[in-house]
């Protein structure tokens, strides 16, 4: 992820797309959403498919056909077919019914591990900038230190300590994920809190406190917002990564990494299906969600995109 | 002036690389399970366990076991790996050229994807070619690497029976079949980071294209090669040398995954078997190495990027 991102001072110009709407809240919230589709037509499809993966992973009993561990008489590696659409794995279990549970997993991974970093970033970012000084050279020191590590190695290390489990892999890593966010959240504060608006309120008498709840942290909501999707997909690439190293959800539980990993490949020649849906499970979840973040990303905070482009 | 920057630089990165140092030393020993018990196994008695770890320093205070194991390092001693007996930094020495090869092999498929593909992206903005290559790019960023690797392996067989070489060919045996055996794993390692390259090189590019000078360049009637290679992308590119040097632990990080599918005996692999036999001094050795890498090229980067850009003036 770039970190050197220049943030705009004026994050709160963008507000409008997040919708002003408490007066005729239905209506405008659904011409903004008409609005998206057409303006940003990729960005809606990436909607689309984040959608259907929450689908998948709130209502998987309905959906799956069969439990994520129950054997099927006589169905061992069977091929796609009518009535296992993705096919069957090597105990006898249909693929289709393990990849809707396996959403779960990402899902649940995927949204804990951002909502996490989201919080230990905004508080890091936040204070780190607002407050300046010798707090910040230490605590950006410090997030140097995180950011020169590759992220594989030092959660794996991490997860080394912790052993493995859904809760370690959210942990681990949301603390990397913080890092890098806490970063671009640190340069929007700075840009803020250099505003008129912000010496005004210090002026008037203002705590800390009240400028950063009031002042700080509403105009900083956008960055949030579009870090938050975009890391999403990072967040859920790395679980599946984390599962294929055999250091996710322990089995006979599905997770799309996992499904890769052991049986996935010992059978890969003889039963290819096995190697290949859990992996287009992932790519496509992943995908939705960068899709819709470049897409929020351009409608919420156009600057924030780096290069400048478009 | 550029010298007083880099020293700067050098400064800064100090701090960073001790608290890095701190991180490495810490992990390993917050591990639950202890080692000492893991390698004397069920035949251990309370004695031995006691001796054995007085032997590996394992039994003195943590500040004392950081500082003495600081001095090694400076100079030059990882110490050595519980399991093998044998130095750190020799074994490291022996598996540092493959996962080095690995990245740099890694970095030159990303540069050969992304700056093509990046500029025939910015110069045809908007165009089906423009909407293609940012949507693959953002495909390359959500592909699983493991996945695309064992794709990569299994449909080839399947469909003409070719199967990949397993086990590894030393340079000093056959160099065309070590660095034939690279290429693949390589190019896998490269797509996330060509993805992230390409997009930044159309952001760039754009961004230059529309500036005054290249407006004139077009008006004195230069060719559109002219104007978008030396006009614009000579200027394009300095950001994307820098990111080059940010996305090095992404590279490195992802030799973990592509050693372990390829069977390489590089250094992430090393490091992974590390983990699972709780081997602390190898755990150390290998993350205070590539962190240090890490900085060290990112020092390196911000020099590249002064001279390069004749503007930039510390």
């Amino acid at each position: 992820m770039n970190t050197r991102v220049e943030v705009p001072d004026q994050v709160a110009g963008a507000k409008p797309a997040l919708g002003r709407a408490r007066s005729s809240a239905g209506v405008e919230v659904l011409q903004a959403l008409g609005r998206f589709v057409r303006r940003k037509p990729l960005g809606a499809l990436g909607g689309l498919i984040v959608v259907a993966l929450l689908v998948m992973a709130v209502f998987a009993e309905r959906i799956a056909p069969y439990g994520y561990d129950d054997t099927i008489r006589g169905a061992r590696m069977k091929p796609p077919s009518a009535t296992h659409w993705l096919g069957t794995d090597n105990l006898s279990r249909d693929m289709w019914s393990r990849i809707v549970y396996g959403a779960r997993v990402s899902i649940t991974v995927g949204f804990a591990t951002i909502g996490l970093a989201v919080l230990l970033a905004t508080a890091v970012g936040v204070s780190s900038g607002y407050f300046g000084g010798a707090y910040d050279l230490v605590i950006q020191r410090v997030v140097d230190a995180w950011l020169s590590f590759p992220y594989l190695v030092i959660v794996l290390s991490v997860m080394a300590v912790l052993g493995p489990g859904l809760l370690n892999v959210v942990l681990s890593l949301a603390v990397i994920i913080s890092a890098v966010n806490s970063r671009v959240i640190r340069g929007a504060t700075i840009a803020i809190a250099q505003g008129t608006y912000v010496e005004a309120a210090r002026a008037v008498g203002c705590g800390h406190a009240r400028i950063i709840v009031r002042h700080i942290l509403p105009n900083v909501a956008a960055t949030i917002i579009i870090l938050a999707t975009i890391g999403l997909g990072t967040a859920i690439l790395a679980e599946s990564a984390l599962s294929f190293l055999g250091f996710g959800v322990p089995p006979p539980y599905p997770a799309w990494g996992g499904m890769l990993s052991g049986s996935g490949r010992t059978y890969m020649f003889r039963a290819p299906w096995m190697a290949i849906w859990p992996g287009v499970a992932i790519s496509l979840a992943v995908f939705g969600f960068n899709m819709l973040g470049d897409a929020l990303r351009d409608v919420l905070d156009p600057r924030l995109r780096g290069g400048g482009a478009r | 002036m550029l010298r007083r920057y880099l020293a700067k630089r050098l400064l800064v990165a100090i701090p960073s690389l001790l608290i890095a140092s701190l991180i490495v030393f810490t992990l390993p020993r917050l591990i639950p399970g202890d080692v000492v018990v893991l390698m004397l196994a069920e035949k251990a008695y309370a004695k031995d366990l006691e001796e054995l770890r007085a032997k590996l320093g394992l039994d003195r205070p943590l500040p004392v076991q950081y500082l003495e194991w600081l001095g090694r390092v400076a100079r030059g001693d990882l110490g050595e790996s519980l399991w093998t007996k044998r130095p750190v930094l020799e074994e490291i020495g022996q598996r540092l050229p493959v996962t080095f090869e690995l990245a740099m092999f890694g970095l030159v498929f990303a540069l050969l994807i992304a700056v093509p593909v990046g500029v025939i992206s910015a110069a045809r903005q908007d165009t089906i070619r423009d909407y293609l290559a940012r949507s693959l790019a953002i495909l390359g960023l959500s592909v699983p690497a493991f996945w695309l690797a064992t794709l990569l392996i299994v449909l080839p067989a399947i469909w003409w029976g070719w199967r990949p070489v397993t086990g590894f060919v030393e340079f000093s045996r056959d160099p065309v079949g070590h660095v034939t055996q690279l290429l693949l794993p390589a190019f896998i390692l490269g797509i996330a980071t060509g993805a992230a390259l390409m997009r930044l090189t159309r952001g760039m590019l754009l961004e230059v294209l529309r500036q005054d000078y290249v407006r004139t360049a077009w008006a004195k009637g230069l060719a559109e090669r002219v104007i978008v290679m030396k006009h614009g992308l000579r200027n394009a590119i300095i950001p994307v040398v820098t990111l080059l040097g940010t996305q090095l632990p992404q590279i490195i990080g992802g030799t973990v995954i592509i050693e372990t599918v390829f069977g390489l005996p590089g250094m992430s692999r090393f490091l992974f078997d590390a983990i699972n036999q709780r081997d602390y001094p190898v755990i150390q050795g290998v993350n205070l190495v590539v962190v240090s890498l890490i900085v060290f090229v990112n020092l390196t980067v911000d020099a590249l990027y002064a001279v390069l850009d004749p503007r930039i003036r510390y």
